[in-house]
């Protein structure tokens, strides 16, 4: 297979090399710049004010639910969409004004929109005998494409006659043939189902680093974002809330909405009683207790702040920890098992409910924890994260 | 090992035993409701074409009915005379020949006109708001609320020489001379493409309706231009539609009588005013009866063309 032909730059920058990552360091040259760019429909706001530097070869991530506006940003990219205000720059050039047909961009859209009259190879080939491709060259590349996304020997099926997976590797190769300087994926593994969407997660990770391709999927499965992204951004309500790799999103989020829409977390309301440089004690009323947390943080004192800690990060067990920075006692609400890992609902003596995950390491079902036992909770300084807004 | 003992036996007791299965096919359900139209086609179409067949075979004769009968039988022999020489005729006499291929042409551009009016408006149908759509829909469909007959009666006041047509050219000054448009070939197009334009404009709405927005927007993303959308995408999608307004046009209009006759002049040589003064002016029945048999001979080339196309389609669906 002749990847080197789809391949824009030199060989991607691996992941391991953390260093290299472009959107770490200061000088690198952004790729895709979106500029203070907003849509409106009517009074409807549906991007507002969005700025956003995605670098080559990223596979960025736009996160959000229904409405935040991912998809609109996505459809300004493409074309289909014009921005009412800003500005969208690709490799150096503004391309806001250019038509969708003469942009280097593709998208791969989430019912694939293969034409249902033409062959798989002929769904391939459009964009590039709209090109005026010479014929021999089409045919070479197009059969290259098929071989690259498994579906060589099915080129002259129809649509209709391929199964979920294989319509969307074809979205995918007719998507990726014309050589799109960015790639534009609605929801790309949406109508999938579970155990394809994981073996397809990882294919299409391993496309898009082979080829180089700068990849822009929009989606609203958090796993999905997490696992793709080298960075995801959070939207909400037209803006972008927070941006960064997945895993600072996870563990640094910067407020509630992040907080709760990117995996699940229990939040405490508050107010700080100590701050120092090295720790700070936030009081709970509504956890009937003080959190120490050993990182300080930018506030003001008596600001309402809150307290966030997700499940599995706290240890859940039937004797009092000895040593702790955080402890609460409760009895057991609910159970629920999931087979690799158990979801514990805990009740607070104050009413209040907290989610605790513990894996299921031992698989006697007397060792385990169960509905109405009384239980400690507990967790340290370093797993909580203080939320201003 | 006990479970998979357990789960054997259940797999097979899931197809139903043969006794069950056999009143089913007893109960001729499908057959019944498809005996109805069956039977209606039978009664209404093949019966009366057997008839017309007949005397097409037949000669004319000054009797009631006016044709001999095919079948003599004078008390010992019994005699079958077929005619052949109606069909001989139709072919001899230029008139015929040139009747069906002008019916043909003038079906043919028709439908050609109709076509490039309807998909417009199809169209636009189809990609306008629900709540737009079922007003818009009903206009189309609106026309049908009066009778043919009335509405090409409509057209004539239109298009007389002291005729709307006429009057309002005339009053914004841009003839000086009223205009010839009555009993004109014009005025037989303008009469059937207005007669037939719903029944193009219903069936590519419903091909366009079903089309899929990014399916447009895809061929915009791989570099077409809107023209190209229109033909490597709208139009190959919408092609179901496309035979069949064709077909709904062009198969009436072929053996259309009443717009040429009221519309057209003498000299519109259409099948279907052929075929009436066969009838009603020379008493011919027979000759008739030759000349409405042939015309179906044209018209089933393009109702197996359809058909055709269906299968196609559905094979694709």
């Amino acid at each position: 297979m002749q990847l080197s032909e789809y391949t824009q730059q030199p060989a991607p920058v691996q992941a391991p090399d953390d260093v290299q990552a472009p959107w770490r360091r200061a000088d690198a040259e952004p790729f895709v710049r979106i500029e203070n760019v907003s849509k409106h429909f009517g009074e409807f706001v549906a991007v507002d004010n969005v700025s956003l530097d995605i670098y080559q070869s990223e596979l960025f991530c736009l996160l959000g639910g229904s409405g935040s506006g991912k998809s609109t940003l996505l459809r300004m990219l493409a074309g289909f969409e014009t921005p009412t205000s800003g500005r969208i720059l690709i490799d150096g050039v503004d391309i806001s004004a250019i038509p969708a047909w003469k942009r280097p961009v593709n998208m791969m859209f989430q019912s694939y929109a293969l034409f249902p009259h033409l062959s798989v190879a002929d769904n391939v080939a459009f964009g590039l005998k709209r090109d005026g491709v010479p014929r021999a060259e089409v045919k070479k590349r197009v059969a290259e494409m098929l071989d690259l996304v498994q579906l060589g020997h099915l080129g002259r099926r129809k649509p209709h006659q391929l199964s979920g997976g294989q319509r969307q590797r074809a979205a995918l190769a007719r998507a990726l043939i014309k050589r799109p300087k960015l790639l534009l994926l609605d929801e790309p593994l949406g109508a999938l189902d579970k155990k394809l969407r994981e073996e397809t997660q990882f294919e299409l990770i391993n496309i898009q680093e082979n080829l180089g391709v700068t990849f822009m999927v929009v989606t609203h499965d958090q796993e999905e974002a997490m696992t793709l992204s080298t960075r995801i951004g959070v939207m909400n309500q037209g803006e972008i809330v927070q941006v960064g790799e997945p895993h600072d999103l996870y563990e640094y989020p910067q407020n509630r909405f992040v907080a709760e829409f990117v995996g699940s977390v229990n939040l405490f309301e508050g107010q700080v009683t100590e701050d120092e440089t090295d720790f700070v004690r936030i009081h709970s009323p509504e956890a009937g207790s003080s959190f120490f947390i050993n990182h300080g943080i930018s506030c003001a004192p008596g600001q309402k702040v809150w307290a966030a800690v997700r499940p599995e990060k706290i240890r859940i067990s039937r004797d009092k920890p000895e040593q702790a920075d955080n402890c609460l006692e409760g009895t057991i609400d609910e159970v629920a098992y999931m087979g690799s890992l158990s979801v514990f609902r805990v009740l607070l003596p104050g009413g209040r409910q907290i989610r605790v995950t513990k894996p299921n390491m031992a698989r006697r079902f007397d060792e385990r924890l169960n509905y109405r036992d009384r239980v400690w909770l507990s967790w340290s300084g370093d797993s909580c994260v203080v939320l201003t807004s | 090992m006990n479970s998979m003992s357990q789960s054997a036996p259940l797999a097979v007791g899931r197809r139903r035993p043969s006794w069950l299965r056999l009143p089913g096919r007893l109960i001729p359900g499908r057959s019944l409701v498809a005996s109805v139209p069956t039977l209606w086609l039978g009664l209404f179409f093949l019966i009366p074409f057997a008839v017309v067949l007949k005397i097409s075979l037949a000669e004319t004769a000054i009797a009631v009915p006016p044709y001999t009968s095919l079948f003599e039988w004078d008390g010992a022999v019994a005699a079958l005379s077929l005619n052949l020489g109606n069909y001989q005729f139709l072919f001899e006499d230029s008139l015929y020949l040139d009747a069906y291929l002008n019916s043909i042409k003038v079906a043919a551009i028709s439908t050609l006109i109709t076509l490039i009016i309807a998909f417009p408006m199809a169209y636009v149908i189809a990609r306008a708001t629900p709540g737009r759509r079922v007003v818009l829909l009903s206009l189309v469909i609106l026309p049908f609320w009066t009778s043919f007959l009335l509405r090409v009666y409509a057209w004539m006041g239109f298009l007389k020489k002291n005729g709307v047509v006429n009057d309002v050219l005339l009053s914004l000054g841009l003839i000086d001379q009223p205009l010839t448009m009555l009993q004109t070939d014009f005025a037989v197009y303008i009469g059937i493409i207005y007669t037939y334009l719903p029944f193009m404009i219903l069936p590519l709405y419903s091909a366009l309706e079903k089309l899929d927005d990014s399916l447009l927007e895809a061929a915009e993303d791989l570099g077409c231009r809107p023209l190209q959308r229109f033909w490597l995408v709208v139009v190959p999608l919408s092609l179901p539609g496309i035979v069949a307004g064709s077909l709904l046009v062009f198969i009436p209009a072929v053996g259309e009588f009443v717009i040429p006759a009221l519309l057209g002049s003498s000299d519109t040589l259409m099948i279907g005013r052929v075929l009436w003064d066969e009838f009603f002016l020379n008493r011919d029945w027979p000759m008739a009866s030759a000349v409405a048999t042939m015309m179906l001979l044209f018209l089933v080339v393009p109702i197996m063309l359809l058909r055709n196309g269906q299968g196609r389609k559905e094979e694709a669906a």
